[in-house]
């Protein structure tokens, strides 16, 4: 949550609504929270309760360092799963997810976000620290709609905003790195050094992409992610119903086929009952037949 | 150490509105824009980890002047209060890069720590990961998008 409320309240805007006293980073997001009416008193001390415990974890780890974390998790995730080597249904995927991305509360990362569809009939969906995203042709095809496709590259981009990739990896491994890089700053890592923060970094990717394709994350983090989609969706001007039909979709697709994400994931029906009770009442206008046609011709080339 | 800064930074902000912080670029390349808006044109570039002075804010955009002068807008996103690490080892730096801090540009897990992993996972390629990290939509094609698949207009201040 700490994470999610810095791109709102970042900046000079932050530091002039700061009371005396404030001693912690993660504390003046939380005051600026309340200060806005956006959460309770309550809230914001869990927060920061939670904030001060991650302090020395994964907010250690630094924007570049998520990068090539990320890059080697999405290399790790594309030697299980075959990439989809076709470029118009991968640069409609792209121009959709940044389209997301930039309504997002944290549109920019390091390398930014990127979108590639994996050959495979699985249905599933990866997202590598920092905004590596990845969609199986199995999942775009429990896709009815751009609607519904834009809602499972919005929950992605809730993961890649929030770090919960980064929160899998172990304390122990960071602990190690990030004392190596300490004594070694301002030097190029020789020998034993870079042989330690190679196994450290090795391990943070296993964690990650284990979590990713076996454990899977924790239910209130799925939950924070379909939270972040309706926001997006409705930001953008897409339906957020869309993902409730998808998980529907979905549903009926996974009583097949336990592989994936039906592993991975809380079932479909817990996610529609939480998403239900986050999209509004204000009913939202057709898709127009462009939005329709250029999903259906991009969709009918992996159909 | 530290906590003395974040007090120091806290007393800052009492009167944010009247003077200049220093923020740094968290992002590879990070953009400053004309207007505060993705459809802005891109006046500079500046690297991770450069100071900027913030002169302003609106929505989620941050007004910046970098040391060269320029001037324009940049997503609060691409920005951190973090300070810079300390560049040489010694007992300042014994603690390591904590989470107040951006540790400088290439250290830590970086490219020379990619390549040792490559090294030893050879079943592990990377070249779809250089291809995608290359997939981009240029701010105007998002707009076209946007606009031919009737959703709201996306880019500026919100």
């Amino acid at each position: 949550m700490t994470i999610r409320l810095f791109p709102l309240f970042g900046g000079a805007l932050a530091l002039s609504l700061l009371p005396t006293g404030c001693s912690t980073v993660a504390e003046y997001s939380t005051m600026a929270g309340q200060a806005a009416g956006v959460i309770t008193a309550e809230q914001a001390q869990s927060i920061n309760r939670s904030a001060v415990a991650a302090e020395k974890t994964f907010q250690d780890i630094t924007p570049e360092q998520e990068y090539y974390i990320g890059r080697s998790v999405a290399a790790t995730v594309l030697a299980t799963y075959k990439p989809y080597d076709g470029a118009a249904l991968n640069q409609y995927l792209t121009v959709l997810g940044q389209t997301l991305a930039q309504v997002s509360d944290k549109p920019e990362t390091f390398g930014g976000y990127h979108f590639l569809v994996m050959e495979t009939d699985e249905i599933n969906a990866f997202a590598a620290p920092g905004g590596l995203i990845l969609v199986s042709r199995g999942l775009l095809r429990c896709c009815r709609s751009e609607d519904a496709l834009a809602a499972v590259l919005a929950h992605e981009i809730g993961h890649v905003q929030s770090q919960h990739g980064l929160r899998a990896i172990k304390k122990g491994r960071l602990t190690s790195a990030l004392t190596v890089f300490a004594v070694e700053a301002g030097k190029n890592l020789g020998g034993e050094s870079l042989a330690e923060v190679t196994k450290a970094f090795e391990g943070s990717i296993t964690d990650v992409t284990s979590t990713l394709m076996n454990s899977g994350y924790a239910r209130a983090l799925e939950n924070e992610a379909d939270a972040a989609a309706v926001q997006i969706l409705t930001r953008a001007g897409y339906d957020p119903r869309a993902l409730v039909d998808m998980l529907g979709e979905m549903k009926a697709r996974l009583a097949a086929d336990t592989r994936g994400f039906g592993k991975t994931h809380p079932s479909p029906d817990d996610r529609i009952q939480h998403v239900s009770g986050l999209i509004g009442e204000q009913p939202v206008a057709a898709a127009p037949a462009a939005r329709r046609q250029r999903f259906d011709a991009m969709l009918g080339l992996i159909r | 150490m530290i906590k003395r800064d974040v007090v120091f930074l806290c007393a800052l902000g009492l009167a944010g509105s009247l003077l200049a912080e220093t923020m740094r670029v968290q992002v590879q390349s990070g953009q400053v824009r004309g207007t505060p808006s993705f459809l802005g044109q891109v006046v500079t570039t500046l690297p991770y980890g450069q100071a900027v002075e913030t002169t302003g804010a609106q929505g989620p955009w941050v007004q910046v002047r970098a040391a060269d002068g320029q001037a324009g807008w940049m997503h609060s996103s691409a920005l951190t209060v973090k300070r810079l690490a300390a560049q040489s080892g010694g007992a300042a730096v014994s603690a390591g890069a904590s989470g107040d801090e951006l540790a400088l540009a290439g250290k830590g897990f970086n490219a020379d720590v990619e390549a040792q992993f490559k090294a030893q996972h050879a079943d592990i390629d990377f070249s779809w990961v250089d291809k995608m990290v290359k997939m981009n939509a240029s701010p105007v094609q998002i707009a076209a998008f946007a606009r031919a698949g009737g959703l709201k207009q996306i880019g500026g201040a919100q």
